[in-house]
């Protein structure tokens, strides 16, 4: 047997050369791991891949189970969309900003909301003091949306929509703004985050409880299933998952752990699987650990398309696709030696293409101070187009593939990711596990585990707590929000309440309360009429909590 | 003669902001080194940051806020304490700042401003060295 003569030869070689070299120049560490704490050894061999199967676990791109991505000719045929996540200020800053954007290469948009605006508040409430525009772009009204698309044609552009308890009010704000440039639901393409379990698990942008907040991502998916075939419903994220502390592992695990209850979910509300399942798309992480990001997603496309066949027995292919975007990591970037952020985006962003990403944002080296300015977001992108058009990576599929390291560790990520996975089912599922407090107690033992292995320098991060540099000057610029902006939207809000037909807009609110209080209503149409209405988002958020109540943090350290 | 009681520190999160990884992170750090650590979970105003401090009888406050809203949050937080004669309680905190605007919210009375990348035991060292526990009048 071939594997037996591996095994004697490896065994030798162990013995005599490897552990002779140690015991004469011990190795830099005892323990070699990932940055999410996974062991690593010094070599990898066929012994590590006992009982690999070609077709059956890696295959061919395109082909069940995709691990090697799921276009047959990935970036050969066309290249993953280059997607920079923006908004800041006004309406009309970031409209401009968008057009410069566009202008410059970039081939799809992505909002980034003000927190009042993520959290369904408008711009005059208490708590949105000192927050206005500071994020991303405040939105209040559809007006803020007819000028933030202002010379935007909305069917040539798609649009990505970091949204999600108000998703379902921004996303009538995308369809009737669209109206308004005659372009149809059918026409237009885009996305919602509209993914409620992983606030409640990591990001905490919440205004419901768990159940109404589900209750709203299914009306948007049935809706869209019907109505706006080009949308894409829920981006199941695990980006914030990883950003709270989350290793690797846990943010595979968790995520499709969503995606299962966000697949039971579409099957409850009498969707056929096939009809919804293809609009879901995912969003990763891209962290510093090159080849742990590379397997996590190649792990994680030949997980969905197990559950998605094999669970729910889904029959068209594009039902077992994980589509994902990739953001690179926020939390690896450091204050100190901003410049040093732009080579860890670039290692990251080369880890995202390797590991097959559909769309990617990279982000700028001056985000730990501020929101970037313009010079940092086009290093960011042309950081992109040189991994695309330089470095030779898209040439041919899934390079890495077939390397005895790539392949095991692809395989241990997959088995780790399924303990987990199984746990939560046992639990009743991600939302009773949600409720326990499970995965969020699991993150933040994480997230603290590696700030000690930083502290007794078991990780290095270059600039943090190795090779510091005493007394540095910050070397860029930082981007200040002018606090006009403030003053500018909520003048505009006011104006938009004395203009519009405020009778109408009381009525419709209280449609919406009556629908609401009905969990068989789909809240979407009645949304829409209030949007092209001019209701605010607070209005309609606050009508809603009033039926459904809210949600406060359990807190836990 | 009276025992000195364990420094109390309120870690909080004012406003909308959801970062909460550092806010936690530091609280278990303070924790562990000892203090009695009091954590308001997400999504506080203001007034309600300074009521749990006067209702914990807390010698600091932390705040985490990497929103961009600090220029905002720390005066107002300062002066919500000044009114209530609390203004003695230790205000420190930490997040996305840029160095710009330390020094104005150093004038507004916050103690120290940690930028990311600070050790654990570069924060624990410096409650230890500036936080006492307050005076109680009787």
């Amino acid at each position: 047997m071939a594997d037996e003569k591996i095994k004697e030869a490896f065994d030798c070689w162990e013995k005599d050369v490897y552990a002779k070299e140690v015991a004469k120049h011990p190795e830099r560490m005892e323990r070699f791991s990932t940055i999410s704490d996974l062991e690593i050894k010094p070599l990898y061999t066929p012994l590590d891949l006992e009982g690999f199967d070609f077709l059956r676990d890696v295959g061919f791109p395109g082909s069940y189970p995709f691990t090697r991505g799921v276009h047959s000719t990935m970036y050969r045929g066309r290249l993953w969309t280059m997607r920079q996540f923006a908004g800041f200020g006004t309406p009309e800053q970031t409209n401009e900003r968008y057009k410069y954007l566009l202008s410059i290469g970039q081939t799809g948009l992505s909002i980034a909301f003000d927190f009042p605006t993520l959290y369904g508040r408008d711009s005059d409430d208490p708590f949105s003091r000192g927050e206005i525009g500071k994020c991303g772009v405040a939105v209040d009204t559809l007006r803020d949306f007819e000028i933030i698309f202002d010379g935007i044609p909305m069917d040539k552009v798609t649009t990505s929509m970091t949204i999600n308890p108000p998703a379902i009010v921004l996303l009538a704000m995308y369809i009737a703004t669209a109206e308004q440039q005659g372009v149809g639901p059918d026409k237009i393409g885009g996305t919602i985050q509209n993914d409620m379990l992983k606030e409640f698990i990591a990001q905490k942008t919440w205004i419901y409880p768990p159940r109404p907040s589900l209750r709203l991502i299914r009306d948007t998916v049935v809706y869209c299933t019907n109505h706006v075939p080009k949308w894409n419903t829920i981006s199941i994220s695990g980006y914030h998952i990883r950003e709270a502390g989350a290793t690797a592992v846990q943010e595979l695990a968790f995520t499709l752990a969503d995606g299962i209850e966000y697949v039971k979910m579409g099957i409850e509300a009498g969707l056929d699987v096939d009809a919804f399942a293809p609009r879901y798309s995912f969003f990763f992480d891209s962290h510093m650990d090159f080849f742990e990001e590379i397997c996590k997603m190649r792990a994680a496309r030949r997980m969905w398309a197990k559950i998605m066949k094999e669970r729910f027995g889904a029959k068209n292919p594009r039902s077992w696709w994980m589509r994902f975007h990739t953001q690179t990591a926020g939390c690896s970037l450091t204050a100190q030696q901003p410049l040093n952020n732009i080579v860890r985006t670039a290692l990251e962003a080369m880890a995202a293409v390797l590991g097959g990403t559909q769309s990617l944002h990279t982000n700028s080296m001056d985000e730990t101070w501020a929101l970037p300015t313009e010079e940092a977001v086009t290093v960011a992108l042309r950081t992109q187009q040189i991994i695309a058009h330089e470095s030779g990576v898209t040439n041919t599929i899934d390079p890495l593939a077939g390397s005895y390291f790539v392949e095991a560790l692809t395989n241990e990520m997959e088995e780790k990711a399924w303990d987990y996975i199984n746990k939560i089912e046992e639990m009743g599922g991600i939302i009773p596990a949600i409720e326990r407090g499970y995965p969020q107690k699991e993150i933040i033992e994480a997230a603290f585990r590696f700030q000690q292995q930083v502290e007794a320098k078991e990780k290095i991060i270059v600039g943090v707590n190795e090779y510091i540099m005493e007394g540095e000057d910050l070397p860029i610029d930082i981007l200040k929000v002018d606090p006009e902006v403030e003053r500018v939207q909520l003048e505009r809000l006011k104006e938009v309440r004395s203009k519009r037909d405020n009778a109408k807009v009381k009525s419709l609110l209280d449609d919406l309360r009556d629908a609401a209080a009905d969990e068989k209503e789909n809240l979407m149409p009645i949304v829409l009429d209030l949007v092209r209405a001019y209701a605010s988002i607070g209005e309609i958020m606050g009508a809603m909590k009033d039926v459904f109540g809210v949600y406060t943090d359990p807190g836990y350290f | 003669m009276a025992q000195e009681r364990k420094v109390k520190i309120l870690v909080a999160k004012p406003g909308l902001d959801g970062h909460d990884r550092g806010a936690k992170v530091v609280a278990r750090a303070l924790r562990d080194a000892g203090f009695e650590v009091i954590y308001t979970g997400l999504h506080q105003s203001l007034e309600q940051i300074v009521e749990s401090a006067i209702e914990e009888d807390v010698d600091a406050i932390g705040i985490s806020i990497l929103s961009g809203a600090h220029n905002y949050v720390f005066p107002t937080l300062m002066e919500l304490l000044r009114k209530e004669g609390m203004d003695d309680i230790v205000v420190f905190g930490g997040g996305i700042i840029p160095l710009d605007d330390i020094p104005g919210l150093k004038e507004a009375g916050v103690k120290e401003i940690f930028l990311p990348g600070t050790s654990l035991e570069e924060i624990v060292d410096w409650v230890k060295e500036n936080v006492k526990p307050r005076e109680v009048v009787l």
